[in-house]
């Protein structure tokens, strides 16, 4: 059984509070996070993995003989997988402005005693990734062997490479993109609507209540059709009825996809807080790399970075022009690139299903690495 | 990889490139120069192949591999950023070549190319009794679904050169056989009796 080893860490005590993008002040800040597998005594074999839009800390593993939670990426991490725990030493952490054991809007604001609400400051990419620093240098880790993330795990990895590529030997961004397209920031504004045009959710400052519950499951239907396809919505369900014959002629759910979307929407509000996903996707529409004067990804000191980047057929919310752009500026750096467009049906989400291209094109990227770091 | 088990014009391609070079292959297939280059002459390669499952083959091999079509791919390098770019078999397809030497030859100090010589007596001989556009075991297509479009002789290509002012560094014609494996060096009359001209090219 593959162990994984719960933490948190704690910094940023008031008065050395982190001082924010946007200009704002946020302490103390707790990240909850996991690690796997062994450092080396050359502590030269980590991997931090960086988790999507609602993911969490729990990337692959058992905390426990009795526990049987999967992780959220156990076809990837794991003894013996792509990213293998018997060579590898593995972190992953969820990020700020979650609600999975990081301060984010639902934490105690130390404050007042109370939950942060819309009290809680605006995050920003480059802010997880500032925080995810710390974590490593609590870890006494100098340089990570590799920074896997997709989508906006992706967007991590990127702002990881930019902000610190002295800290990065290899980077593995997948299903990304540098900057949002009207597109992407038009359907994460419609998820932030459905949940702020419910009463429930009260300027934000709900926690004594019930909550938001139907603004977010609607949030998360539509986020969900984003992550599909055509294709994938076609074999899936194609235009099948859900426990009936006929149609209903009333607003019952008829149609197989609707009940799917539906159970979704009901079981994402179980795990997951309407503010941290008004905040995060907000973050992920306000990541630009290519902002100001020219792109951050071309850059000299990006050059010794190693990069594999990968994107799906199917994927319309990050297609691949996205990644072929990411691809042509570190190609002007002059940057050690790898690149490959995986033919896959199941969208966006392809990134997080089982499949053996990516398995292996991982797995030998990250087997070169280890032998040249 | 053995040197023995790739393509002939590649074995010669490979004994051209100097220890520590940098090189770009192009349209690199399933990595087998890249792959020797690496392991026997300490090589930085890069690669550009069109296929997914033999760019993933190369990346899951351990090669630095990108999958595209190299024609748009060679844009982005800074100039003179290799010391070598390989283009193995695959000028013929190529709709303008010169544009693209051209820029080979400003990301790449050299530039090999290899081709098939249309030139070679079978293929004359061929047109000549038949009447039909050749069909041989290195131009095995009809003129229908061949990918060559472009039809070069190695007097052409060399007359193409000095037109396009383009430095000629290393020529050497050869005769292959057993699928392009093993092969010998032509060195007289070769636009008559190669089977592929390979040259080393620089700027003037």
């Amino acid at each position: 059984m593959l162990l994984a080893r719960k933490g948190t860490f704690t910094f940023a005590r008031p008065p050395e509070e982190m001082v924010l993008d946007s200009g704002a002040r946020l302490g103390p800040v707790t990240l909850a996070y996991e690690t796997l597998g062994e450092l080396d005594c050359r502590r030269s074999n980590a991997v931090l993995i960086l988790h999507a839009c609602s993911g969490d800390a729990h990337v692959a593993g058992r905390y426990g003989p009795e526990d049987d939670t999967p992780g959220w990426w156990e076809t990837m991490v794991g003894p013996g997988k792509p990213v293998d725990t018997n060579r590898f030493y593995v972190i992953c952490s969820n990020i700020l402005g979650s609600c999975r054991g990081s301060t984010g809007p639902s934490s105690i604001n130390p404050a007042t005693g109370r939950p942060y609400g819309s009290d809680f400051p605006m995050v920003t990419i480059r802010d997880m990734v500032r925080a995810q620093k710390r974590l490593i240098d609590h870890l006494g880790i100098d340089r990570l062997m590799a920074v896997i993330g997709g989508s906006v795990g992706g967007m991590q990895v990127l702002r990881w490479c930019v902000e610190y590529p002295e800290r990065v030997a290899a980077a593995i961004p997948l299903a990304t993109t540098t900057r949002h397209s009207a597109q992407a920031i038009a359907f994460n504004e419609i998820a932030r609507q459905a949940i702020m045009a419910d009463p429930e959710w009260k300027n934000g400052d709900y926690y004594d209540g019930p909550g938001p519950k139907l603004g977010l499951a609607i949030a998360r239907m539509i986020g969900h059709v984003t992550y599909l396809s055509d294709e994938s919505m076609r074999e899936k369900f194609g235009r099948r009825l859900q426990n009936r014959k006929r149609l209903s002629y009333d607003f019952a759910c008829d149609f197989q996809v609707e009940s799917y979307l539906r159970h979704q929407g009901t079981k994402f509000v179980r795990r997951f807080d309407a503010n941290s996903l008004l905040y995060i996707t907000k973050a992920a529409d306000y990541f630009d790399l290519e902002a100001g004067d020219g792109s951050s990804l071309v850059q000299e000191r990006l050059r010794d970075i190693r990069f594999l980047v990968i994107s799906f057929t199917s994927d319309w919310l990050y297609p691949t022009y996205q990644s072929r752009a990411i691809v042509s500026m570190l190609k002007k750096n002059g940057c050690d690139v790898s690149f490959c467009e995986i033919d896959a049906q199941w969208g966006h989400d392809a990134f997080l299903m089982p499949n053996d291209r990516l398995n292996r094109l991982v797995g030998g990227f990250l087997d070169r690495i280890a032998h040249e770091v | 990889m053995k040197s023995e088990s790739m393509r002939f014009d590649l074995q010669v391609i490979a004994s051209w490139i100097r220890p520590g070079s940098r090189v770009l292959d192009l349209g690199c297939g399933n990595g087998d120069l890249l792959l020797h280059l690496q392991t026997s002459k300490e090589v930085q390669g890069t690669g550009i192949e069109l296929d997914e499952t033999r760019a993933a083959f190369c990346i899951e091999r351990g090669l630095s591999v990108l999958q595209g079509d190299f024609r748009q791919e060679v844009a982005d390098y800074p100039d003179r950023y290799f010391d070598v770019v390989v283009l193995s078999q695959t000028l013929q397809q190529v709709m303008h070549p010169r544009e693209l030497l051209q820029e080979l030859l400003r990301i790449g100090n050299r530039v090999i190319v290899s081709f098939p010589n249309f030139g070679h007596w079978r293929c004359r001989l061929y047109l000549l009794l038949t009447g039909r556009a050749p069909v041989t075991e290195q131009l095995p297509h009809e003129w229908y679904d061949t990918p060559n479009i472009r039809v070069i002789t190695i007097r052409d290509f060399k007359r193409f050169l000095r037109k396009a002012s383009i430095g000629l560094e290393r020529e050497l014609a050869i005769n292959t056989h057993h699928h392009d494996r093993r092969g010998h060096v032509v060195t007289r009359m070769t636009n008559l009796r190669a089977t592929y001209g390979i040259m080393m090219l620089r700027n003037i």
